[in-house]
């Protein structure tokens, strides 16, 4: 077997002296999508910021290519990164946010082009011409020059994906990217996201969508408590819990399942 | 009340002290034209720098060093309680208090030594009093324009490995200084009126310029007539731009409002197309 993309060992966080991580420990392997599903509050989200220490975890390393995420190897001893040194560790981690935070002030092509252009330097001509295919592949090209507010929710998202996928990442995360979305605009992304499974890019998403996560997923994490309760294959977990709490959760969320 | 106003008018219209003919003379004095360039350089001067000073204040304001917050606080304290008149005379009598100004080492070594008073000029003094306090009040409002860019974009930049800086000036300042611009075209009508008061340093701007014609001539009301005009004729023309910009602003005409913007903030330190990767 492979070395894993991603590895989690012994991820703990805590708000104060709430634990809403209480020992994560994960592995995503090269061209795998992983979806977490678990109830609301049981910590998918600080899971998936911590991750590329949006939040800092409060124990565990995350490693990246065997490469520890925020910290850094200064002789015997493991040093915390500065936010500009992380910065050159998180380009490698796209993120796509339940509330596609795209930057107002700029067209849907030119929120593409920012950090390829800003960050790694790419000459504005050819950050364009990958930008507009970009769009292509997210099913937008006929919107590069529209400003957010002048998108659907659904387009938004789909812009938000091409940002993240400009930055060439070896890992997107999703934190319930289809969740704000009117249903009808729900389609459009996951297709979006299918397509990106099957071109073999790594994926860790949570989510509600529970025939996508079926369907795509090669790996499925149920989460409770900041603890995972349940993992495997989606239709194992999903058809045939073996937890309790993955049980009572399933049956709230597809009713009509069992 | 229209009544009133046109007896009013009237009586200005006809009344024999303003000698409307000495105003149609000077009007268009060469004095009083550089006088004038004078006000337009000391208002847009103010305005800029009080605007650069202002956005360093507010990301010191905002920033998590307790230092820096306090040195903001103190700054906008201090600068906005002290009146601009009482700061004018202050700074161009900085020398009294002191002699020399140097960079160097504190309480080390000093490695350039200034006469205070080779560089406070009338200009100088003019300029530090009225940009400081400008800078004050830009401060106050870039901070809030800073805080109405959500926080979700600033972690959308994270993870797209943009660094602080990068962030700062390519998202969130652009869409501060977009929501501070109505109120600094406000600002810039009071900073205005407020070059007026460089007359107390001898300072050749429109109405020392007109009371130094006065003072020889002794038509005091026909030149504060003629500095009158002209303050009105600039107030209205900014009155102009600042609808314009407001009706741009409310149209969403977004591309041709960051042309506008950009040739403003053209100097200011974060125009930076691209700032390529070390
Ligand atoms: N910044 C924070 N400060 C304090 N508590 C927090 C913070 N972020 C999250 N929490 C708490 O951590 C717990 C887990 O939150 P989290 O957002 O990770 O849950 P989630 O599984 O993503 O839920 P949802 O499905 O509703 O998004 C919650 O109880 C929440 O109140
Ligand atoms: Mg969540």
């Amino acid at each position: 077997m492979t070395a894993p993309l991603l590895k989690v060992e012994g991820l703990r966080k805590s708000f104060g002296t709430h634990e809403v991580l209480a020992g994560i420990d994960l592995e995503v392997h090269e061209g795998d999508v992983m979806c977490i599903v678990g109830p609301s509050g049981s910590g998918k989200s600080t899971l998936l910021r911590c991750l590329n220490h949006l939040e800092k975890p409060t124990e565990g390393v995350i490693f990246l290519r065997g490469e520890p995420i925020g910290l850094r190897w200064k002789g015997e001893r493991l040093y915390e990164m500065t936010f500009n040194e992380l910065a050159r560790q998180r380009q490698k981690m796209g993120m796509v946010f339940q509330g596609f935070h795209l930057f107002p002030h700029k067209t849907a092509l030119e929120n593409i082009i920012e950090a390829p252009v800003i960050v790694k330097g790419v000459r504005v001509e050819t950050a364009r011409a990958e930008a507009l295919e970009l769009l292509g592949k997210v099913g937008l090209s006929d919107r590069a020059d529209y400003y957010p507010r002048q998108l659907s929710g659904g387009q938004q998202q789909r812009v938000a994906i091409a940002r993240s996928l400009a930055m060439k990442p070896e890992l997107l995360l999703f934190d319930e990217p289809t969740s704000a979305l009117d249903p009808e605009l729900v389609g459009e992304v996951l297709a979006t996201m299918r397509q990106l499974a099957t071109e073999g890019m790594t994926m860790v998403v949570v989510t509600h969508e529970m025939l996508f996560a079926r369907d795509v997923a090669d790996h499925l994490i149920f989460m409770d408590g900041g603890v995972i309760v349940e993992q495997g294959n989606p239709r194992d977990v999903l058809t045939r819990p073996r937890n309790e709490r993955t049980r009572a959760f399933l049956s709230r969320v597809l009713p009509d399942a069992a | 009340m229209m009544v009133c106003f046109a007896f009013f008018a009237q009586s200005i219209a006809t009344n024999q002290n303003i000698q409307w003919p000495v105003v149609a003379q000077y009007l268009f004095h060469p004095d009083i034209l550089s006088g004038l360039g004078m006000t337009i350089l000391l208002t847009v001067l103010a305005i800029l720098i009080g605007l650069a000073i202002g956005v360093i204040l507010a990301i010191m304001r905002l920033s998590s060093s307790r230092v820096f917050q306090g040195a903001s606080w103190a700054w906008i304290w201090f600068f906005r309680g002290v009146p601009p008149l009482v700061q004018l005379i202050f700074w161009y009598n900085l020398a009294l208090l002191i002699p020399e100004i140097s960079i160097g080492i504190p309480f080390g070594p000093k490695l350039a030594v200034w006469d205070t008073n080779d560089l406070i000029t009338p200009f100088s003094a003019a300029i530090l009093g009225l940009a400081f306090t400008e800078s004050a009040y830009a401060a106050e409002m870039l901070r809030a324009g800073i805080q109405a860019v959500s926080s979700g974009q600033v972690e959308a930049c994270a993870t797209l490995g943009m660094t602080r800086g990068q962030t700062l000036r390519r998202i969130v300042l652009p869409q501060a200084l977009r929501i501070v611009i109505p109120p600094i075209g406000n600002d810039t009508i009071s900073m205005l009126k407020f070059t007026s008061l460089v007359s107390v340093l001898a300072l050749p701007d429109v109405l020392y310029s007109a009371q130094m014609i006065y003072a020889r001539t002794y038509q005091t009301i026909p030149l504060l007539v003629v500095a009158t005009i002209w303050y009105l004729v600039l107030t209205t023309l900014l009155t102009f731009a600042e609808h314009a910009v407001e009706k741009r602003l409310h149209s969403g005409n977004r591309t041709s409002l960051r042309d506008m913007a950009r040739r403003l903030f053209a100097i200011a330190p974060f125009r930076h197309q691209k700032e390529l990767a070390q």
